[in-house]
């Protein structure tokens, strides 16, 4: 991955609804404007959210955010294959496309740069899918580094229940281990 | 220095509702504006203020004109559906000259329409709602730290000027997260109505001074026609006092006309815009300055009393105005009346739901004009 | 009989609008009367109503008045209460008022139990508008809307008002025992409400063959009856027509303020006055 960060960058999380994909959406930008950066961001909401597809956006940038929507994502997170056949069409080949292989089958296709990861079953492995989201922001993020690592797991931190706290500490290491096992043999 | 926050726009108006010495909010839940309510529900006890949740929106807004008049700042969130209902009790507002707040997180419409989808297609009902021609302010918001201020400010007109604000957010701001600087007391001023020097004089329609109930002027409110002191009077008397009332919005229009420009002033094609449709209109003016057009951006944050010399000076200086609403054309009718022939002007409409892109603005202000339902011209956009 | 209610007359607004005969004056007397003997503080007592013949009330008493839209004194009364507690808020309303525009004001106010007097005017009829079918009109009984008779069954205001704390009813001729029921309404924590059955002669009275003042006081003698006359009894349902009378509920319960104060308590709070 460049080092050299995108800016304004736009990130997509999509999926089903109860993925906690608004979630991870919040940490993140809560993240990014803990590094001093502004952020936007949006959702869709509602009985939309809570039965079927769900989409978190995010724009950080050092300026101005004016327009508050991706109009292009520079990184795209799909956790269903509903998500994958609704956006991993609108990307472009700079885009960095994370599929949740766990729901995701490998007839799901993108014109950007895929990466497929059992996000899901990992958090499962960890204790629960309730933490799918915290996997998949960890592996975003080592991917496409957004923003500091320990930004992120501050942000992850200040977001979960106390009592959730020290599983998805271990959610976030399970999911940069995925990102860095998949960066080791890709390379 | 002051901290920094991630807040939704509803969660911003519910704090600068806070910041604004707010004391008492009665509302009924609706999507999308509810959180302004849940939020206003946990922090105004902990202030020991007042929260009360009414049986429906006719209710909740003669509940904040009672409790104006028992000496509170008053507020109400409602969208839509709420907000057609509430419209009774704006020209009980209006004519008892009653300081309160009216939030209208506005959703795609009519009636139940599409409650999670933003749209901004209250902004005539806002200024004209009520029957009778009636005194009120309506002002919006585009951003997050906007909908702090502009809650605040509405806030401040209702005191200063003794008359309902109705704050116009939409679907997308009402939800949207952005990082603000949270005000700290004394950054944003707060106004509070003027008290009269002399109480058992008091007249409550006599001037903009506000005395509650309870304080020993002992005085009648009513929402029919009335004199200086509340009671009945003749016909030319009544018209008098309408005037007087209209007037105190319509003769401030200069100072009560909030607005920013942007790289307004060498540009020859001018995005006149309001609420959640400036953040594209800003980033459309950036495409346009790309190419090598020179856009700017005039966004109204005071859509009435309507700025009318605003819209005048920017008509005198460019070839053409664009207007884009998420609604088939509402303040581009008062844009192209203000204008008056000066410039061309371009209506842009989307109403599936979605914000315009800054594309789709940009294009617009090149193409050609073309009939459109509710438009004088111009085009509807859709996905 | 005491003199003392003229002193909370705004004799500047007199006279006033009823028609000659109307059960409306009698009422304010005797409401004038309940306050001037609970010695309050003329300045702390706000009078609101809603729109009809009893809407016009306030205009003659010199409180903290506010005459409000159709059907919803209640709302306004809500908010200028918890606004300042401090102030003794009575709302009057029409049967029309309080019942049809604003029935769900009404319930709700009585579910509710803040600390408010409603007092309710009710005639039977629509008066300010010229007389047509109220939600009270007794079924059979002739309005300008239902000329051959009403084929709708009424409500009984006392039935609607069972969730409040204070629940009576009287008639505005019985002076005595409707001054002393707005004096114990007054006093009860919590809301409370007395249905005041009133003459229409003008309208109520013209349409239904009791035109004269005086017929009418007697029609209303004729179809009410002390409670304990009407064998209401166990199962709460009157076995004739006749309108019951008395107090059917008085009883303590915590009101909306109490427990407001006990919310803001437990939120870290303390009652901040407007």
């Amino acid at each position: 991955m460049s080092n050299i960060l995108k800016d304004p960058i736009q990130i997509r999380f999509s999926g089903a609804g109860g993925q906690g994909l608004i979630t991870a959406g919040v940490i993140l930008a809560e993240a990014a404007m803990m590094d001093g950066r502004n952020v936007v961001q949006t959702q869709t909401y509602g009985p939309e959210a809570r039965l079927g597809s769900s989409r978190a956006e995010v724009i950080i940038s050092k300026g101005t955010i004016a327009y508050p929507e991706v109009t292009s994502p520079d990184v795209l997170l799909c956790m269903s294959t509903e998500a994958a056949k609704k956006y991993g069409a609108k990307c472009t080949p700079e885009t960095v496309v994370i599929f949740d292989s766990t729901n995701i089958g490998p007839e799901f296709t993108s014109p950007g740069r895929v990466f497929r990861l059992p996000i899901t079953e990992t958090a499962i492995k960890v204790g629960t899918k309730v933490v799918a989201n915290t996997v998949a922001l960890s592996v975003l993020n080592s991917l496409v580094p957004v923003v500091p690592r320990e930004t992120l797991a501050a942000a992850i931190a200040a977001r979960v229940p106390s009592k959730f706290r020290e599983l998805n500490q271990r959610a976030g290491e399970a999911g940069e281990q995925l990102a860095a096992g998949l960066l080791a043999t890709s390379a | 220095m002051s901290k920094k926050r991630l807040i939704q726009g509803n969660e911003a108006c519910a704090h600068a509702a806070l910041y604004a010495g707010c004391n008492f909010y009665a509302g009924y839940p609706i999507t999308p504006s509810s959180e302004v309510m849940e939020i206003l529900s946990y922090e105004l006890p902990k202030l020991g203020r007042t929260f009360i949740q009414m049986e429906d929106e006719i209710a909740s807004i003669s509940a904040i004109i009672g409790a104006a008049w028992g000496g509170a700042k008053t507020l109400t969130a409602t969208s839509g559906p709420g907000f057609s209902l509430m419209q009774e009790g704006l020209g009980y507002a209006s004519i008892t000259e009653t300081p309160c707040v009216i939030v209208n997180c506005q959703r795609w419409g009519p009636s139940t329409g599409q409650p999670t989808k933003g749209a901004q297609g209250d902004v005539m009902q806002s200024i004209w709602g009520t029957h009778g021609d009636h005194a009120i302010i309506v002002v919006t918001a585009s951003t997050v730290r906007d909908a702090f201020d502009m809650t605040v400010k509405s806030f401040n007109f209702a005191q200063q000027y003794r008359v309902p604000v109705v704050l116009l957010m939409d679907e997308v701001l009402a939800h949207m997260r952005e990082n603000i600087d949270w005000p700290e007391p004394g950054d944003i001023e707060v106004i509070e109505a003027k008290r009269p020097a002399d109480i058992k004089s008091y007249k409550p329609f006599a001037n903009d001074e506000f005395l509650p109930f309870g304080q020993g002027a002992r005085y009648h409110i009513t929402g029919l026609a009335h004199g200086a002191e509340g009671f009945a009077v003749s016909d030319e008397a009544a018209a008098r006092e309408l005037k007087r009332m209209v007037g105190k919005v319509l003769d401030h229009t200069r100072e009560l006309a909030l607005h920013d420009r942007y790289l307004l002033d060498d540009a020859e094609l001018a995005v006149i815009s309001y609420g959640i449709t400036s953040r594209p209109a800003q980033s459309a003016v950036d495409l346009l300055r790309a190419r090598g057009v020179r856009a700017g951006l005039l966004s109204l944050k005071t859509l009435w009393p309507f700025p009318d010399f605003l819209i005048r000076e920017v008509a005198d200086h460019v070839d053409t105005i664009v207007v884009p609403e998420l609604n088939m054309g509402q303040l581009v009718r008062e844009i192209e009346r203000a204008a008056g022939g000066r410039c061309r002007v371009i209506p842009v409409s989307r109403i599936d739901g979605h914000l315009l892109t800054p594309a789709q603005i940009a294009e617009s202000a090149s193409a050609p004009r073309e009939p459109a339902i509710g438009t004088q011209g111009g085009k509807v956009v859709h996905a | 009989m005491s003199d003392n209610y003229r002193k909370f007359l705004r004799t500047s607004q007199l006279p006033h609008v009823w028609c000659p005969g109307c059960g409306d004056g009698m009422i304010v007397k005797a409401l004038l009367e309940a306050i001037g003997e609970l010695n309050l503080d003329q300045n702390k007592v706000a009078v609101v109503s809603g729109i009809g013949c009893s809407g016009r009330t306030p205009f003659i008493l010199d409180f903290n008045t506010m005459h409000t839209t159709h059907g919803r004194a209640l709302a306004f009364a809500t908010g200028i209460k918890l606004a300042n507690p401090e102030l003794r808020v009575v709302a009057i309303m029409g049967d029309g008022d309080a019942s049809a525009i604003g029935g769900n004001h009404f319930i709700h106010a009585c579910r509710r139990n803040l600390d408010l007097t409603a007092l309710v005017f009710n005639n039977g009829i629509y008066g300010l508008t010229g007389g047509q079918l109220a939600p009270t009109t007794p079924v059979g009984k002739r309005s300008t809307t239902s000329t051959a008779g009403s084929i709708e069954q009424p409500f009984d205001l006392v039935r609607l008002a069972l969730g409040a704390g204070f629940v009576a009813r009287t008639t505005s001729f019985d002076h005595k025992q409707l001054t002393s029921y707005i004096k114990r309404a007054i006093l009860h924590k919590g809301f409370s409400f007395v249905d005041i059955l009133t003459s229409c002669p003008t309208y109520f009275g013209r349409m239904n063959d009791v035109a004269e003042p005086y017929d009418m006081v007697h029609y209303l003698r004729d179809t009410s009856s002390p409670l304990h006359d009407c064998t209401c009894g166990e199962s709460d349902q009157p076995k004739t027509e006749l309108m019951p009378t008395g107090i059917f509920r008085e009883e303590e319960r915590a009101d909306y303020e109490a427990l407001y104060k006990q919310k803001i308590a437990a939120a870290g709070g303390k009652r901040s006055a407007s």
